[in-house]
């Protein structure tokens, strides 16, 4: 289908789709296959500009929004989401810097992070915080000129690769989800270590892990906007994030039908290509609607944000939870065209079977998702009466 | 002299007949009737199907003084000392093209002590053998190399000069093709003569394989042309076959190579011997990653065979290129081809076909590489191998 | 380091079909490309310009659409692009493009390297970089797998033989080209793509080059094309079906009986 990208944004998905198919897809079942985390790849990335497609020209990035992101995203995403993933993560650190940061902040941290020379990485989740961001645990207690930090992150993508952290922590219990604050935080500051790497599921190239903070010390300046708004640029950040989620999920739906067409084309069975048969016909054609009813919707709810409108978390919530849910169910249904052959590692459909998964469940639960949309037409019915 | 095919617009018919048969788009019709446009190439192939013989392609004259030069020469390649197998291919071929136009044939020979090897090209059809034999010549560099030919083919002027199409023919023949200001066809797979105008016709794959393109040099003298190996067959050997070798003296003092050979390295990483393998196992495309490789090595490996792949494969980079077969690669032919998972694209093909037998293992029953197998099965590769190499296991257990 | 590499817009051959009927190449469709080979060489180049400093400039000769292919050689990192194209340059053979080349090489000024790829995939002569090399009288390796050192006036580079490599020293500037195993090509930047729709491409007909009309394109060429047909093919085949179990034990007594397996 014709979306009418601009010249620039065809420039985008062209370098991204180049990436994909050239640098991505031969290694990508090696990747998966070692937890390998792809520090080479995100070099060819850097060097094709790619990270800097959201970040405005002054801070050294190519000045796009939220849909040229969703472009980048959903083209690496066809060949690796565990590489999509490390690259969308860094995206997501800088949010918080982009929204909220100050020109001081933006021009120290965004210059790197859109070079691709540093990475980073964003950082909310706790044992006993994910979705109920009042249970955060971790604390910031100012002394003196230094905010010192206590507390472990775990399941932080890009933990221990990244080199800027945006970190959420309490700065007043006392106010749950309104003591919270957002902070930047370097690889080496004192005091601030890694845990252990979690073994995954899906997405095994990416890399998953806890932050330590043991009395880790940092200029007080590293505060994003000020004391108590953590909750709120942490909501912020994923509002904005969400439709690259979709758009990485929309990715992963088309190469798992790209891989399903192709292979049905050329299997046979009783003598005739399997894909001439309507059982398989019809399973494709479902798959392919659903992509593109996805891919639809993501990239209006990208273009909706980049559009100045001031409230999108409906939109983008709707986004991030049909084209999850679309992927998990096209990428399943792509292992059960292949059959057995799907279902062994030689193929890669298993494998992005198995990453599916991880998008129903990051940047915010699908659960979460429809409390979010539940709660906005709520919001919305009472305005209207 | 403009060199422009002509088409009688009188004539013209504007019947069409002759736009599809162009090989290079280069007539397009203009209020009614053909008209020609850049791309022609003057090769005729229009004024052949035109019904009313509205079109002219002029024919080159020869340049003056080709009647001064005679004979065909063969550059004698060698490596480390050794003749080449190429070199005896181009003397039999050599010898038939020579004996065609009653003339000799002769042979360059260029290394270290490789006087005593002139013999050999002797009772292999040569009729004169010119020998620079010099130290510096041990290693192959195009500066020195070129500089010998271009002497021997200024001194000598055959009508034909042929050299393998090898790492070294491929290289330094294109120099001395321009030193001496001549016509240079590269990779022909097929030679014969026009007798009438005693021309070269010189015919080579194109396009990838996807054509064949017949190709003279009408003008210019020698005609020039590398050969690809293993395409052309070796004769008979004549012991005792008698035949004049003539040394040149090069004045060494007066070359001032700017290239040096520091060092020759025989291969290093794996043993690829695809030329002389009675048997060759070759791997494509349809075994779709690098790692299903390891199934192509096993069944050699039961067949003692070499291992071969497809242009596909080494450009997905499952294999290095030295294992290539095809237009691009390596030209093979031996007794037993096994291709899995290769489509056959007419580029591989034409590295292949003259193999014995042939059989091809692919899913789809329409693959071109089906059109030159002997035996054909269709059916999916990653049963049909391992089948196989039960198979073969078992024989030799039993054994 | 002033470092120039030729470039070959050529049709995707992986794409390029046969007509049956007509035997002409079936074109429509075709994407052109940079030839492949050409992007090894491109990479070298912009690669010993990032150890080094300098640029890079590509030329190609061509028809004017050639144009798009220097343009994606400076979304690849490519400073400078020159075409030189002319309708007299149509219909060249290997002699007259490398004589065009050489002609357009001297017109882009003084260089230190010239890099080509090893051939082209419409032709596959490999004639082209040793012919401009010799116009140019300097001297140049061919198949280089490696570039080992660079300094003082001289390059050392190892040359892929067909049984293994040799280990050459050159003063420069030379000429070289290259095999796909020297590197793997970069991507093209999204700053590299912007500026290649912007920058300014100069296009040199026969004119321009002080060439000598009589040596470039048809007019120019040494050799001929005189007749153009499908490769021949087709032999006896049998095909063996059944039973993947079935069709193995049927091939292998086949080619038992033929002594080609024991």
């Amino acid at each position: 289908m014709n979306y009418f990208l601009s010249e620039e944004q065809q420039m985008i998905k062209e370098i991204a789709q180049k990436i994909a198919d050239e640098k991505i897809k031969p290694v990508r079942a090696e990747l998966d296959e070692k937890e390998e985390f792809p520090r080479d790849l995100l070099k060819v990335i850097a060097q094709s500009d790619l990270f800097g497609v959201c970040i405005p020209q002054e801070y050294g990035g190519f000045g796009g929004g939220s849909f040229e992101n969703c472009l980048a995203v959903e083209e690496l995403s066809r060949a690796c989401l565990g590489v999509s993933t490390s690259f969308a993560a860094s995206g997501l650190g800088a949010y918080p810097i982009l929204l909220y940061g100050n020109e001081e902040q933006k021009k120290t941290y965004l210059p790197e992070i859109a070079s691709g020379r540093k990475l980073a990485a964003f950082a909310l989740t706790e044992s006993t915080a994910g979705s109920d961001a009042g249970g955060i645990m971790t604390s910031a207690e100012l002394k003196g000129n230094e905010y010192v930090l206590n507390g472990t992150k775990q399941w932080i993508t890009n933990a221990g690769e990244a080199d800027i952290y945006s970190v959420i922590a309490m700065t007043d219990r006392n106010k749950g989800a309104r003591g919270a604050s957002a902070f930047i935080v370097e690889k080496g500051d004192p005091g601030f270590n890694f845990g252990k790497k979690e073994s995954k599921m899906g997405i095994r190239a990416s890399a998953t892990g806890e932050l330590i903070f043991n009395q880790c010390r940092i200029p007080k300046d590293r505060i994003i906007a000020r004391e108590g708004m953590g909750f709120i640029v942490a909501m912020k950040t994923f509002d904005q994030s969400r439709p690259g989620v979709g758009a990485q999920a929309v990715g992963l739906a088309q190469g798992a039908l790209d891989e399903a067409v192709s292979f049905a084309r050329t299997r046979i069975q009783f003598g005739k290509p399997i894909i001439t048969f309507q059982a398989v016909q019809h399973m494709l054609a479902d798959m392919a609607t659903l992509t593109e009813a996805a891919r639809a919707l993501v990239y209006a709810a990208a273009r909706f944000v980049d559009s100045g409108a001031k409230d999108f978390s409906k939109a983008s919530a709707m986004a991030k939870v049909f084209a999850s849910d679309a992927a998990m169910k096209v990428t399943t249904d792509a292992v059960q065209v292949l059959g057995g052959t799907g279902y062994m590692r030689d193929y890669p459909v298993e494998k992005m079977m198995r990453d599916a998964k991880i998008l129903q469940i990051y940047e915010g639960t699908n659960q979460v998702q429809r409390n979010i949309i539940g709660q906005e037409l709520n919001k919305e019915g009472g305005r209207k009466k | 002299m403009t060199l422009q095919t002509r088409i009688d617009s009188d004539k013209c018919t504007g019947c069409e007949a002759c736009l599809p048969v162009c090989p290079f788009n280069a007539l397009e019709m203009k209020e009614g009737k053909a008209s020609v446009n850049d791309q022609c190439t003057l090769c005729g192939a229009c004024a052949d199907e035109c019904p009313v013989e509205a079109i002219f392609v002029p024919v080159l004259e020869k340049g003056e003084g080709s009647e001064e030069y005679s004979g065909v020469m063969i550059f004698a390649e060698q490596r480390l000392g050794k003749i080449s197998e190429v070199a005896y291919e181009l003397l039999h071929k050599g010898r038939e093209l020579a004996d065609t136009l009653k003339v000799s044939l002769s042979a360059a020979l260029l290394g270290k002590d490789v006087s005593a090897s002139a013999n050999r090209l002797i009772e292999n059809g040569a009729d004169r053998v010119y020998v620079v034999d010099h130290p510096s010549l041990e290693g192959f560099t195009d500066e020195l190399y070129g500089e010998c030919l271009t002497r021997i083919i200024r001194t000598s002027r055959p009508e034909i000069v042929l050299a393998g199409a090898t790492s070294i023919g491929r290289s330094f023949i294109p120099k001395v093709a321009t030193q001496i200001g001549t016509g240079l066809t590269a990779d022909c797979t097929d030679l014969s003569i026009d007798t009438e105008q005693r021309l070269l016709l010189q015919t080579r794959p194109a396009f990838g394989g996807n054509i064949m393109a017949t190709i003279v040099c009408p003008q210019k003298r020698p005609q020039m042309a590398t050969v690809r190996a293993k395409v052309m067959k070796k004769g008979v050997v004549q012991p005792g076959r008698s035949g004049e070798i003539i040394p040149l003296e090069i004045d060494w003092a007066e070359m001032s190579p700017k290239s040096r050979l520091l060092e020759i390295v025989e291969e290093i990483t794996e043993k690829v011997r695809l030329a002389e393998a009675d048997v060759i196992v070759t791997g494509g495309r349809g075994l779709q990653e690098e790692k299903h490789f390891a199934l192509i090595r096993e069944l050699a490996e039961q067949l003692d065979a070499a291992v071969g792949a497809s242009r596909g494969a080494v450009d997905a980079g499952w294999i290095s290129y030295a294992h290539q077969v095809g237009q691009t690669g390596k030209t093979v032919a031996p007794k037993l081809y096994i291709a899995v998972g290769v489509s056959g694209a007419v580029q591989h093909l034409v590295g292949m076909q003259s193999s014995d037998t042939i059989v091809a293992i692919n899913s789809d029953p329409h693959a071109p590489i089906f059109d030159v197998a002997s035996y054909g099965m269709v059916g999916d590769l990653f049963e049909i191998v391992p089948e196989m190499i039960k198979q073969l296991k078992a024989r030799m257990g039993n054994n | 380091m002033h470092i120039i590499v030729c470039i070959k817009q050529v049709p995707d051959t992986k794409q390029v079909r046969l007509d049956e009927k007509t035997h002409t190449l079936i074109r429509e469709g075709v994407e052109s490309i940079i030839n492949p080979y050409d992007m090894y060489a491109l990479e070298e180049g912009l690669r010993i310009k990032d150890r080094f400093g300098g640029k890079v400039t590509v030329c190609t000769m061509g028809p004017p659409q050639a144009e798009s292919s220097l343009r994606e050689a400076i979304s690849y990192g490519a400073d400078e692009a020159v075409l030189l194209s002319d309708r007299a340059f149509a219909g060249a053979d290997t002699w007259a493009t490398s004589y065009t080349l050489a002609k357009g090489i001297e017109k882009i000024g003084p260089f230190d390297l010239i890099l080509c790829g090893k051939q082209a995939v419409d032709g596959d002569t490999a004639q082209v970089g040793p012919g401009i090399a010799e116009r140019l009288a300097i001297p140049y390796v061919t198949w280089v797998r490696k570039i080992e050192e660079i300094g003082d006036g001289l390059i050392r580079v190892q040359r892929l033989m067909d049984d293994g490599y040799d280990r050459l020293e050159t003063t420069l500037p030379a000429l070289l080209t290259v095999v796909k195993e020297i590197n793997e090509p970069r991507v093209p930047s999204l700053k590299g793509k912007m500026r290649a729709k912007s920058q300014k491409i100069g296009v040199y007909g026969t004119k321009e080059l002080e060439a000598d009309p009589e040596r470039v394109g048809l007019q120019g060429s040494a050799t001929q094309v005189i007749k153009v047909f499908p490769p021949p093919r087709l032999k006896e085949r049998e095909w063996i079906e059944g039973t993947p179990v079935e069709q193995v034990g049927q091939l292998l007594g086949k080619l038992t009986k033929l002594k080609l397996i024991i």
